[in-house]
C-alpha cells in the first residue's frame, strides 16, 4: 500500500481523536486532498472504544510503546541543506499510572457444562459460536487483526495464572487479593471438572444458586460486546457536536440513547434528580412546595437574561451562595449545584452558573428528558463518523455489508486502505486513510519557515500544504515548555445499578462533589448493556476527573463510596446494597486542551496542533477547536456542509444503483432500532 | 353511481384514491360503507376477510394521513363492530401507537374507549395505561378525563350511596398524584379540572323540595330538585287530593313552556272548600321516583311542606360531601402553593371552592377576599367571577334565612350581579335587593309566588321579566335604575295586586307620556311615583 501512497496533498492529518477527524472531513467536502494517518492500529487515538479483550492488548501496546526506540537515524538522510526537521515521537506519553485490578472470581463455578468445554476445547466453541463466527468473518486478515489475534490468545488461556501474566505488564498492577484468589481458583476448578465428568450437567447446575455471578471468563468470552471508552463524554443534545452531526449529515452514521436519568450522591444515598417537568411531576422524594420551588427556579433561569432584577445584585458571589437567596431548600440547592448546573461551591459565580443551569435545560426535552445523548458501541464511534464521512460512497457491496453488521467502523476502514483505495476516490472526495502508518518528521524549508512534507515510516516524502499534528505526536524537544494538566480516569464493570430502578436498562450520570478543597468533582456515567457497550448483566461505570494525584488516588474514594468489591465469601440470601466490582481500571491521561500554541518549540506557522480529549462532559471544545483550525486552513469556507446528494454525483450506473438500495436498507435498519434510541434526523419534530 | 347503484370494488378503488389523500370527506366514507355492505352478502368468507384485512391497512394509512379524522376513526369503529371475530388486542395496539406520537388525540382516546369497552378490557389494566401516559405528560385531559371514568368503575359504591364517588384511600392517592401535578405547573388547567372533579360530587338525588298551596290563589305550586319538563311527553307528575287523583294541567310561573325548578296548576273549588278540617295534597314525581305531602288545614290561607334544607344539600355542587380533613388538608396545601404562586387563578379558584365545601359562612369574609385578589390577577374573567361571587353570596344569605326561619330575604349592599336559587325563595314575602348591580329581574323570579314586597333600588335593572304572575305582589320599588322605556314595565300587568310602585331616578321617567302610559297599563296600582 504504502508505495501507492501518492507524493503529494493539501492537507495532511496525524492523528485520528475526534477534532482531527472532524477537519479532516471538513477538508475533504471542501474538496481538499487529505491524507489522514494514524501510527496506532486503531481509530481515535485517545478518543477510541475498545473490546474487552480489545482494552486488554491496548494496555500491552502502551507498554510496549515504552520500549519503542525513537530514534531511527534513516530520515535523517533525507533532509537537505536547506531544510531542518521536527522529529516527531513514536511514544505515546499521555497515559500513566494504569491500574487494573480484577474482582470478578476466575474460577468456572457457574457454567460448569460450557466452561468445561472451553477448557478441553476452545477451537470448536469459538466455530460454534454464530456471533464468534460473524466476528472472525469480517476480520480482514491474521496479521492485522490485532484484536482477535489477542482475543483468541486470551481465550486460549485457562482463565487463571496465564491470563495474569498477560496482565502482569509493566505499570500495571494486579493485587495481591486476586492472586490468593487465583490460588482457590485452581483448586476450585479442579475439583469441578471431576464433577462436572461424574454428575449429569442438570442436576449440577440445579445445586447451583439461582443467581448466576458473573464470572471473569464470561467477561473474557463475551469480551466483543463492550466498548469501553478511553474518555467518558456525553452529548449535549443541543451541543455543537450534535448541531455539527445534523448540519453535516455525518448523523447517519451513528445513533444515540438519551441518558434516561440524573443522579445525585447525597448523605451516602444514591438518589435521582428531577430536571424535567415529567420528573419533577413524578418525583417520590420532593415535597409538594419543593417541585414548585425547583420548577419555579427552573423556569426563571431558562430566561434569566429577561429578568436582570433577580441576580443583579448576586453576580459577585459564587452559584451556590447566590442559591442560598433563593426561594430554594438545601436539597434543590445541592441537585442544581452539583447535578444540574455540574459545577461547585467555589468554582463558578451567579453568572456561570446560570448560564450552565440554562444549558441544561435548553438541551433537556430536545430528545428526551435529559439534556444528554450516548453514542451506542460508545464514543469511539464518533470519530470514525467523521472519518467514514469523508469516505467514498460507493465501494464494492462487500464492504457495504461490514459497514453495517459491524459497529466497529475501524476495521471496515482499515481493510478499505488496506486494500481498495483507489485514486479516483481521492479525486471525488479528497480522504485517504492510513493506520499503523507512522510519520518520522515533518520538513521543514529553513528560508520560508515553512513546514514542506513529511517523512513517513517507509521514508517517503510526502509534500503538503497544512499539516495538524495531534499533540500527543510531537517528541519532547517541542513540548518541553508545555505544562499539561491531567485527566484520572477510571472503568468499571459492575454488577448492578448504582440506582435500582424497575427498568435494568438506565443510563445515568452522577456527579460526586470533590471532598476537600483543591480536590475536583467525579463524573460518573453508568451505561447498561443496551449501550453497547457492555455484556447482558453487567453495567460499564466510568469515572472521570482533574486530577491531583494519580487516577487510583483520586478516584478510589468514590468507588469506594458506590461499589464494594466482588466478596469472595457471599451467602446468596444477603441482600448487598451497593453493586459489586468485576473489575477496574484507573489511568491517568494527559489532558493537553487549554495548550496554547505558543508553548510549543519552533512550530512553523502551516503547521497546526489539535489537542488530546479534555476532561469535560461534552464535546463542544473538540468542536470549536476544528472549526478554528478550519477556517485557518481553508478561509471562507463553509464547515462541514451538508454532503451533496449522492444522485447528483456522476458515476457510472451500476455503482449508482446499489447506492440507492443501501440508503433504503440503512433507513429501513433505522427504523426497526429498539425504542428509545434517539435518531437525529428529525430533531425539530422529536421536540414538539 | 351511488344512485345507480353501481356498488362495486371499483368504487372501493376510486374513494380510496381521494381519500388517501384527503381522509376528511364523509360522503365518500358512506360510500364506502355501503359498497362494503354490499360485498358481504356476495363475497365468500375468505374473500370478505382478505376484503376486511385491506380495508383496515388502508384506514391506517389514512390516519397516518391524519390522524385526527373523524371520518377515519368512525369508519374504523363501524369496520370492527361488523367483524364475527375482531382482533381487539390489535386495535389495542393501534391505539398505543397514536397515543405514543400525540399523546392527546382525542379522537384515538375516543376510539380506545370503543375498543376497551368492546373487548371488556380490565379497568385497571386502562387504568395502567393512563398512568403511563400522565407520567410522561401530565397535562392530558383526555387521561385524567378517561380516569375519572375508569376509577369510579374499579371501586364502585354501594347501591345506597351516592354513585360516581370514590372511596377515601383510592382519592386521597388521586390527590396526591394531581397535587403533585399543580405544584409542578400550577398553570397546567387540565389537573385542575380533575382536581375539582374529585372533591366534586354526584348529582343530588332526584327530589320534590317544597309544595305549597294556596287557597286565595286556588294553586298548588311544586319546587324541583333539578330543572324538569312537566308534560304529557315528558316528566308525568301525579296530583293526589284527599287520595284521589285529580287531572291538573302544570304550567311554569312565567308561562313558558321549558325546563323549570318550579311548576304549579290551578285547583277546582271542590279540592279547597272547607267542609273537610283539612285537605291533603300528594305530589308522586314518577320518574324522579320522588313525592311529597302538605296538608292545607280548615280556616287557613297557604299550606306547604319544604325540606328543611341544609347547606349541603342545596349548594355544594362544586366541591363536596367528602370528609371535611380531606377538604382541609387539599385546602392548606393549595394555601401554600398561593403563598409560592400568589397570582395562580387556578390556585385561587380552587381555595374559594374548597372554603365554601368546608363553612361557607365560617370562611365569607376570606373568601371575598380572595375574589378581589382573582379579579385583580384574572381581569378577563372578572365578570364571570362576579356571577360567581353573586351566586355564593345568595347561597350564604339563603343559609342564614334558613336558620332564622324568616319569610324575609335581605340582598342589600352586596354587589350581586346576578339572581341565582330563586326556587329556594317560594315561601318569601319580603325581598330587598337594593344597592346591587343586577341588571335585571329574570324570568326565575317569576317563582317567588308568595311575595308581596320587592325592593331592588339603586341597581341597573333595565328589564323585569321576572315581575310576572307575581299573586300577592302589592309594593315594588325600582327606584334609581335604567329603566329606558315605559314598555319594559308590561309584565307588572299581570300581577293583579300591586298598589304600590316607584320609578324614581329611572331614565323613562323624563320620558314624554310616561305617566299617561302607566295609567292605562296598570289601572290597579293606587299610587305611581315616577
Amino acid at each position: 500500500m504504502a508505495d501507492n501512497l501518492p507524493s503529494e496533498f493539501d492537507v495532511i492529518v496525524i492523528g485520528t481523536g475526534l477534532p482531527e477527524s472532524i477537519i479532516a472531513a471538513a477538508c475533504s467536502r471542501s474538496g481538499q486532498r487529505v491524507l489522514h494517518v494514524d501510527s496506532r492500529s486503531y481509530y481515535g487515538g485517545n478518543w477510541a472504544s475498545f473490546s474487552f479483550s480489545g482494552i486488554l492488548s491496548w494496555l500491552k501496546e502502551h507498554q510496549e510503546n515504552r520500549d519503542i526506540v525513537n530514534e531511527d537515524p534513516a530520515w535523517h538522510e533525507q533532509i537537505l541543506e536547506n531544510e531542518e526537521a521536527i522529529a516527531l515521537s513514536r511514544k505515546d506519553k499521555t497515559i500513566q499510572h494504569v491500574e487494573v485490578f480484577c474482582y470478578a472470581s476466575r474460577d468456572l463455578h457457574e457454567e460448569v457444562e460450557e466452561a468445561g468445554a472451553l477448557q478441553k476445547n476452545h477451537a470448536s466453541v469459538i466455530s460454534e459460536n454464530p456471533t464468534e463466527a460473524v466476528h472472525s468473518a469480517y476480520l480482514p486478515s491474521e496479521d492485522e487483526s490485532l484484536c482477535t489475534a489477542s482475543c483468541e490468545m486470551l481465550t486460549e488461556q485457562t482463565p487463571s495464572s496465564d491470563l495474569e501474566t498477560a496482565l502482569e505488564i509493566n505499570n500495571v498492577k494486579v493485587t495481591g487479593e486476586t492472586k490468593k484468589h487465583d490460588d482457590k481458583t485452581c483448586m476450585k476448578s479442579a475439583s469441578e471438572e471431576e464433577t462436572s465428568k461424574n454428575v449429569p450437567t442438570t442436576e449440577g447446575t440445579a445445586l447451583q444458586p439461582k443467581k448466576t455471578r458473573i464470572t471473569y471468563s464470561q467477561i473474557i468470552k463475551e469480551g466483543r460486546r463492550f466498548n469501553i471508552d478511553l474518555v467518558s463524554k456525553l452529548l449535549y443534545s443541543r451541543g455543537l457536536l450534535i448541531d455539527l452531526l445534523i448540519k453535516s449529515n455525518v448523523s447517519r452514521y451513528a445513533e444515540f440513547k438519551n441518558i434516561t436519568r440524573i443522579l445525585a450522591f447525597r448523605e451516602g444515598r444514591v438518589e435521582q434528580v428531577p430536571c424535567s417537568r415529567a420528573d419533577v411531576f413524578n418525583s417520590k422524594q420532593l415535597t409538594m412546595v419543593e417541585k414548585r420551588m425547583l420548577m419555579k427556579f427552573l423556569t426563571f433561569c431558562m430566561e434569566y437574561e429577561k429578568h436582570p432584577e433577580e441576580y443583579k445584585a448576586y453576580e459577585e458571589i459564587t452559584f451556590s451562595e447566590y442559591l442560598k437567596t433563593q426561594k430554594l431548600t438545601p436539597n434543590l440547592q445541592y441537585f442544581v449545584l452539583h447535578s444540574i448546573a455540574m459545577t461547585s461551591e467555589t468554582a463558578s459565580n451567579t453568572i456561570d452558573g446560570l448560564k450552565a443551569t440554562k444549558n441544561f435545560l435548553h438541551c433537556l426535552g430536545r430528545y428526551g428528558n435529559t439534556p444528554f445523548l450516548f453514542p451506542l458501541y460508545g464514543q469511539g464511534e464518533l470519530p470514525q463518523c467523521f472519518c467514514s464521512d469523508s469516505l467514498p460512497r460507493n465501494s464494492s457491496p462487500s464492504t457495504k455489508i461490514c459497514f453495517h453488521q459491524s459497529s466497529h467502523f475501524a476495521w471496515h476502514f482499515f481493510q478499505l486502505t488496506e486494500h481498495e483505495f483507489s485514486p479516483w476516490m481521492c479525486a471525488v472526495f479528497g480522504g485517504i486513510y492510513c493506520l499503523r502508518h507512522s510519520v518520522q518528521c515533518l520538513v521543514v524549508d529553513k528560508e520560508s519557515r515553512k513546514c514542506k512534507a513529511i517523512i513517513d515510516q517507509f521514508g517517503q516524502r510526502i509534500i503538503s500544504k497544512h499539516f495538524l499534528v495531534e499533540d500527543s505526536y510531537f517528541s519532547e524537544n517541542t513540548c518541553s515548555h508545555v505544562q499539561y494538566r491531567q485527566i484520572s480516569r477510571s472503568v468499571l464493570i459492575t454488577d448492578r445499578s448504582i440506582l435500582k430502578t424497575d427498568s435494568d436498562q438506565q443510563i445515568s450520570i452522577l456527579t460526586v462533589p470533590g471532598e476537600e478543597p483543591g480536590t475536583f468533582a467525579v463524573r460518573v456515567i453508568e451505561l447498561c448493556s443496551s449501550t453497547m457497550t457492555c455484556m447482558k448483566g453487567t453495567y460499564l461505570v466510568h469515572l472521570t476527573c482533574t486530577s491531583s494525584k494519580t487516577a487510583r488516588e483520586d478516584l478510589e474514594p468514590v468507588v469506594q463510596k458506590l461499589f464494594t468489591p466482588y466478596p469472595e465469601t457471599e451467602t446468596e440470601n444477603e441482600e448487598v446494597e451497593k453493586p459489586r466490582l468485576l473489575w477496574a481500571l484507573y489511568f491517568n491521561m494527559r489532558d493537553s486542551s487549554d495548550v496554547s500554541r505558543n508553548s510549543y518549540n519552533d512550530l512553523p506557522s502551516n503547521v497546526y496542533v489539535c489537542s488530546g480529549p479534555d476532561s469535560g462532559l461534552g464535546n463542544d471544545n473538540a468542536v470549536k477547536q476544528a472549526e478554528t483550525l478550519f477556517q485557518l486552513i481553508c478561509p471562507n469556507e463553509d464547515f462541514c456542509p451538508p454532503p451533496p446528494n449522492p444522485e447528483d454525483i456522476i458515476t457510472d450506473g451500476d455503482s449508482l444503483q446499489s447506492e440507492a438500495s443501501e440508503a433504503s436498507v440503512i433507513l429501513e435498519a433505522n427504523s426497526e432500532t429498539p425504542k428509545g434510541s434517539a435518531s437525529l434526523g428529525n430533531p425539530e419534530e422529536a421536540s414538539q | 353511481m351511488r344512485q345507480a347503484g353501481e356498488l362495486d370494488e371499483s368504487v372501493l378503488e376510486l374513494t380510496s384514491q381521494i381519500l388517501g389523500a384527503n381522509p376528511d370527506f364523509a360522503t365518500l366514507w358512506n360510500c364506502r360503507r355501503e359498497v362494503l355492505q354490499r360485498l358481504e352478502a356476495q363475497k365468500s368468507p375468505e374473500e370478505l376477510a382478505a376484503l376486511v384485512k385491506t380495508e383496515l391497512g388502508f384506514l391506517e394509512s389514512c390516519l397516518r394521513v391524519n390522524p385526527k379524522s373523524y371520518g377515519t376513526w368512525h369508519h374504523r369503529c363501524w369496520l370492527l363492530g361488523r367483524l364475527p371475530e375482531p382482533n381487539w388486542a390489535r386495535e389495542l395496539e393501534l391505539c398505543a401507537r397514536f397515543l405514543e406520537v400525540d399523546e392527546r388525540n382525542f379522537h384515538c382516546w375516543d376510539y380506545r374507549r370503543f375498543v376497551a369497552a368492546q373487548a371488556a378490557v380490565p379497568p385497571a389494566e386502562e387504568l395502567a395505561f393512563t398512568d403511563s401516559l400522565i407520567t410522561r405528560n401530565f397535562s392530558n385531559y383526555s387521561s385524567w378525563h378517561y380516569r375519572s371514568c375508569l376509577l369510579p368503575q374499579l371501586h364502585p359504591q354501594p347501591d345506597s350511596g351516592p354513585q360516581g364517588r370514590l372511596p377515601e384511600d383510592v382519592l386521597l392517592k388521586e390527590l396526591e398524584l394531581v397535587q403533585n401535578a399543580f405544584f409542578t405547573d400550577p398553570n397546567d388547567q387540565s389537573a385542575w379540572f380533575y382536581h375539582r372533579w374529585l372533591l366534586g360530587r354526584a348529582d343530588p338525588q332526584d327530589a320534590l323540595r317544597c309544595l305549597h298551596v294556596s287557597r286565595d290563589e286556588a294553586c298548588l305550586t311544586v319546587s324541583f330538585s333539578r330543572p324538569v319538563l312537566v308534560g304529557p311527553r315528558t316528566e308525568t307528575l301525579l296530583l293526589m287530593v284527599d287520595e284521589s287523583p285529580l287531572a291538573v294541567e302544570w304550567r311554569t310561573p312565567d308561562g313558558r313552556n321549558w325546563p323549570g325548578h318550579v311548576w304549579l296548576c290551578d285547583l277546582p273549588a271542590t279540592s279547597l272548600n272547607d267542609q273537610l278540617p283539612h285537605h291533603t295534597f300528594r305530589v308522586i314525581w314518577t320518574a324522579g321516583n320522588a313525592q311529597k305531602e302538605c296538608v292545607l288545614l280548615k280556616g287557613h290561607q297557604e299550606g306547604w311542606c319544604r325540606d328543611s334544607a341544609t347547606d349541603e344539600q342545596l349548594f355544594r355542587c362544586e366541591l363536596s360531601v367528602e370528609k371535611s380533613t380531606v377538604l382541609q388538608s387539599e385546602l392548606e396545601s393549595c394555601k401554600e402553593l398561593q403563598e409560592l404562586e400568589p397570582e395562580n387563578k387556578w390556585c385561587l379558584l380552587t381555595i374559594i371552592l374548597l372554603m365554601r365545601a368546608l363553612d361557607p359562612l365560617l370562611y365569607e369574609k376570606e373568601t371575598l377576599q380572595y375574589f378581589q385578589t382573582l379579579k385583580a390577577v384574572d381581569p378577563m374573567r372578572a365578570a364571570y367571577l362576579d356571577d360567581l361571587r353573586s351566586k355564593f353570596l345568595l347561597e350564604n344569605s339563603l343559609l342564614k334565612m334558613e336558620y332564622a326561619e324568616v319569610r324575609v330575604l335581605h340582598l342589600g349592599h352586596k354587589d350581586l350581579t346576578v339572581l341565582c336559587h330563586l326556587e329556594q325563595l317560594l315561601l318569601v314575602t319580603h325581598l330587598d335587593l337594593s344597592h346591587n348591580r343586577l341588571r335585571a329581574l329574570p324570568p326565575a323570579l317569576a317563582a317567588l309566588r308568595c311575595l308581596e314586597v320587592l325592593q331592588a333600588n339603586d341597581n341597573a335593572i333595565e328589564s323585569l321579566d321576572g315581575v310576572t304572575n307575581l299573586p300577592r305582589l302589592q309594593e315594588l320599588s325600582l327606584c334609581n335604575n335604567r329603566l329606558q322605556q315605559p314598555m319594559v314595565l308590561q309584565p307588572l300587568a299581570s300581577c293583579p295586586r300591586l298598589v304600590l310602585l316607584n320609578l324614581q331616578g329611572n331614565p323613562l321617567c323624563q320620558a314624554v307620556g310616561t305617566s299617561e302610559y302607566l295609567a292605562e297599563l296598570l289601572p290597579l296600582v293606587n299610587s305611581i311615583l315616577v
